[in-house]
């Protein structure tokens, strides 16, 4: 029954072939429109850390109360006193502080000049937190964290450069002139998005950097992170006065904590608001507690990660398909309705509305398949095309799998057949005495 | 008189549509939600492409920018040597015009050190006014190219020494246009002193305009302030420098081989530490070009598959009244009355597809506004729109309508 329908879809497409090719490239284009921009959007709101983001939590304290900070929104970082108290109050299974910052690197290498190179200060959860993987060595313990020590994981990148790609695990760098053995090497590692450090300074899709030293070695080394927000211009980064600087209540520390359980949640978030009263109490604060605890989804919406170009054109396409659907429901009502003499012969003869009802489907559904062929070359050309729409930091992102293009010519039979079902009820309705007499 | 017959016409027409209820709503729904979607769409273009072609009203043409980090380990008088010698050294590279020293440049984005507040009292409780600032010397306005139409240049005697631990109060700044009209609408602003975070300075000069280092405001981008100092920021400093001409290529790959010579003092990346003008504003601009291609590109798919929708629709209604258009034409309607019926629904049905789109347009951008920050959208838009799509219907009704009007009489008495 199949071929027999396709065969007289293809007939049927043959006699009015204008009206065919109307339909079919109207969906190719609407569909492709739609997936070119599925592609991008996808690339841009994917989970960096699929099966574990909802346990990740990342708390914010407000410490600079309701007339510096924003729309009442706590500041995006932490004090360092607040970090701090985080910290030691261990109040989470696992927990990291960590800020993004550069440093001069110089190796003994006498080949490679120094270079200036970008990574983050975090304490020892963070590569088990963030399921960082090693080729070489691996990450430093709670003891190094609290030693202060000179040790340094750094990107396979950064070791190709320094020590030829081989195990430099032991070897020694230079860290803007202090030592620092080389505690590990990482594999290749690069979320997308870079979650864990975005902020003002550090976009969503910046590679992230080569080099992750302790917490606490790099505040005894009074690096500061590369943002900061201080609510007035006297307590900014003056290294003379570092001490100052850091009790000051100049926000630039990122702090994320896993929280298995909705309880861990509960109790945590109890256990900042205390923190906040608290703070009150002391006179610290003059506002009531003010604390937010989102995790990794959460706070990839709030900090707005997915460029605007990537969700403006997902809602532009989708509405670009729907036009395109309210077309094809038009021709879609032509074609049928022309045919109706030859449906009134066929229910004639003897064929029954499930019949008319399976043809005409069918017809659509083939329609549909040759729609989504065309959708997917549009696709595909899109995609290899990206560089030339997008952002060249999101452009490389998109990439063309068998999924989008499963999901092209899913996207265009679903389509054609949803826009059909209005016409194939209409042509089901045909009368066959009423079309054979009146010719 | 015209209008009357015209008048006349619909009726018949009103009535026919009347029984392609659902074909007629077909076409009406997708004319509004294209107007809706297309002046949505397009009034983006619009205003991404209005920010993105604002100048910095610098030469930019001929500016090349260098971001040059120092090693570790020296401190301000050493990085102030350094500065002087690396300008003297750029300046007498064959090709350049002239070059200074600052912290920042033109679209270079958001850093700490480029944003200062100015009060016009010294015990003003008040914040000052947000402004940014390039720190620059006595070359900045000619390196720059930008023009002075007030005051005067800075002198060399008056360029102090600044950096991120340490004050800065000049005695004079030069200040733009715009800022001094913000400080002092009455028009009086040379001359003026305001008050810096560490003390008091003089406005000497007021330039025409000149675009700070940001991109976002339409405002504060306008409020900037030259400052005659020397940063010494022993992290990095950023030297623009102008060219005599647009051939940049020979004299940037000399001032790099120029600056290299001295290279112990300093960390420079041969790829990423030396942009032009024109990369710079290419890459600051990236997501606003993206957008406003992108949204131009959808319209015009848009706009095109709704011709294509009511070409079709119609060429079908044309063979429908095959016979009817036989009957009008053999009881003496010319060719120019049938063209006039199609086209007369035409208008119609589209009319009907702006009502309703210009208020899907409008509940669109309301919700628009509150997701992307978009201003809201002007009565003209729409109103373009709506102009567009009337012009759009009568184009692609065109080729039916002309089909229908070659319908014989004769058909009339004819069974097919």
């Amino acid at each position: 029954m199949w071929g027999y329908y396709v065969v007289l879809a293809w007939r049927s497409s043959a006699r009015s072939k204008a009206l065919t090719a109307l339909v079919i490239v109207l969906l190719g284009f609407g569909v492709s429109a739609c997936m070119v921009s599925y592609a991008v959007f996808r690339a841009t709101t994917s989970d960096p850390l699929p099966g574990k983001s909802s346990r990740l939590y990342v708390p914010l304290i407000d410490n600079v109360g309701p007339s510096y900070n924003y729309l009442g929104e706590p500041n995006d970082t932490l004090s360092y006193i607040d970090a701090m108290a985080l910290w030691r109050a261990h109040k989470a299974s696992r927990q990291t502080l960590l800020y993004p910052t550069q440093w001069q690197v110089e190796s003994d290498n006498p080949s490679v000049p120094a270079m200036t190179e970008t990574g983050d200060a975090v304490t020892a959860d963070f590569f088990s937190m963030f399921d960082l993987p090693f080729r070489f060595g691996s990450g430093w313990t709670a003891n190094d964290d609290a030693q202060h020590a000179t040790v340094a994981v750094i990107s396979q990148h950064l070791n190709e450069a320094l020590f030829g790609g081989k195990n430099s695990v032991g070897q020694e760098i230079r860290l803007d002139g202090q030592l620092f053995r080389i505690g590990g090497v990482l594999e290749d590692w690069n979320p997308r998005p870079r979650f864990f450090d975005v902020g003002d300074d550090v976009r969503p899709f910046d590679d992230v950097g080569d080099i992750y030293i302790p917490f606490t070695r790099a505040t005894d080394m009074k690096k500061d992170s590369t943002f900061s927000t201080c609510p007035t211009d006297s307590q900014a980064f003056d290294e003379s006065k570092w001490d100052a600087y850091l009790h000051s209540e100049c926000d630039r520390i990122v702090a994320w904590v896993e929280l298995a359980t909705p309880a861990d949640v509960d109790r945590y978030r109890e256990y900042l608001r205390h923190y906040a009263v608290e703070q009150q109490r002391l006179g610290r604060f003059s506002w009531p507690p003010n604390i937010r605890l989102r995790n990794l989804p959460d706070w990839l919406a709030y900090m707005q990660v997915t460029p605007r170009a990537s969700s403006l054109s997902m809602l532009v396409s989708a509405s670009f398909l729907l036009i395109v659907l309210v077309n094809v429901v038009g021709l879609m009502l032509a074609r049928f309705m022309r045919r109706a003499p030859e449906i009134g012969v066929r229910r004639a003869l003897g064929a029954s509305r499930a019949a008319i009802y399976r043809q005409f489907l069918i017809e659509a559904v083939t329609m549909g398949f040759v729609g989504g062929l065309l959708g997917v070359a549009l696709t595909l050309l899109g995609v290899w095309g990206a560089g030339g729409l997008f952002e060249p930091d999101i452009a490389r992102l998109v990439h063309a799998d068998t999924s989008l293009i499963a999901l092209t010519v899913l996207l265009a039979i679903a389509a054609t057949v949803v826009s059909a079902l209005y016409p194939t009820w209409r042509a089901a309705q045909t009368q066959p005495a009423w079309q054979i007499k009146i010719n | 008189m015209a209008l009357g017959k015209a008048f006349m016409q619909l009726r018949p027409i009103v009535a026919a549509l009347g029984r392609h209820k659902v074909a007629t709503a077909l076409i009406v729904l997708q004319v509004a939600l294209t107007l809706a979607v297309a002046s949505n769409a397009l009034f983006i273009v619009a205003t991404r492409i209005v920010h993105l072609s604002r100048p910095t009203s610098t030469d930019e043409a001929h500016l090349f920018v260098v971001r040059n980090g120092w090693k570790l380990g020296q401190n301000a008088a050493q990085i102030d040597a350094n500065i002087r010698a690396d300008l003297e050294t750029l300046r007498h590279v064959a090709g350049v015009r002239d070059a200074f020293s600052s912290q920042g440049f033109p679209l270079g984005g958001f850093k700490d050190d480029i944003i200062l507040r100015l009060k016009l009292k010294p015990d003003q409780k008040a914040h000052g006014q947000l402004v940014t600032y390039f720190a620059s010397d006595e070359h900045a306005i000619d390196t720059l190219g930008v023009s002075l139409v007030a005051g005067r240049n800075f002198r060399p005697d008056e360029i102090t020494a600044s950096g991120p631990n340490s004050k800065m109060s000049p005695a004079s700044i030069i200040v733009t246009r715009s800022l001094a009209d913000q400080l002092f609408p009455d028009g009086s602003a040379l001359g003026k002193t305001v008050y810096l975070p560490d003390g008091p300075a003089a406005i000497i000069g007021i330039l025409s305009s000149l675009q700070g280092p940001l991109k976002q405001s339409e405002r504060l981008d306008r409020y900037t302030v030259l400052v005659p100092t020397h940063y010494l920021d022993p992290a990095g400093v950023v030297y623009l420098v102008r060219t005599d001409s647009t051939a940049m290529k020979p004299v940037i790959a000399a001032a790099l081989k120029a600056l290299q010579e001295r290279g112990g003092v300093r960390i420079l990346d041969p790829r990423k530490g030396i942009v032009s003008m024109a990369q710079v504003r290419e890459s600051a601009y990236a997501e606003d070009r993206s957008v406003a291609l992108l949204m131009s590109i959808l319209s015009g798919l848009l706009l095109l598959a709704t011709a294509g929708g009511i070409v079709g629709l119609s060429s079908f209604w044309v063979s429908q009244r095959r016979k009817q258009i036989g009957i009008r034409r053999s009881l003496g309607a010319t060719t120019g009355d049938i063209l006039g019926y199609f086209h007369a629904e035409n208008f119609l049905i589209v009319s009907g597809g702006i009502a309703l789109g210009a208020l899907l347009a409008f509940v669109a951008n309301l919700s628009l506004m509150h997701v992307y920050e978009l201003p809201r959208m002007p009565l003209y838009v729409p109103v373009l729109g709506a102009l567009l799509l009337w012009a759009l219907g009568q184009l692609a009704v065109w080729g039916p309508a002309r089909y229908a009007a070659k319908v014989p009489p004769v058909v009339a008495i004819r069974t097919e």
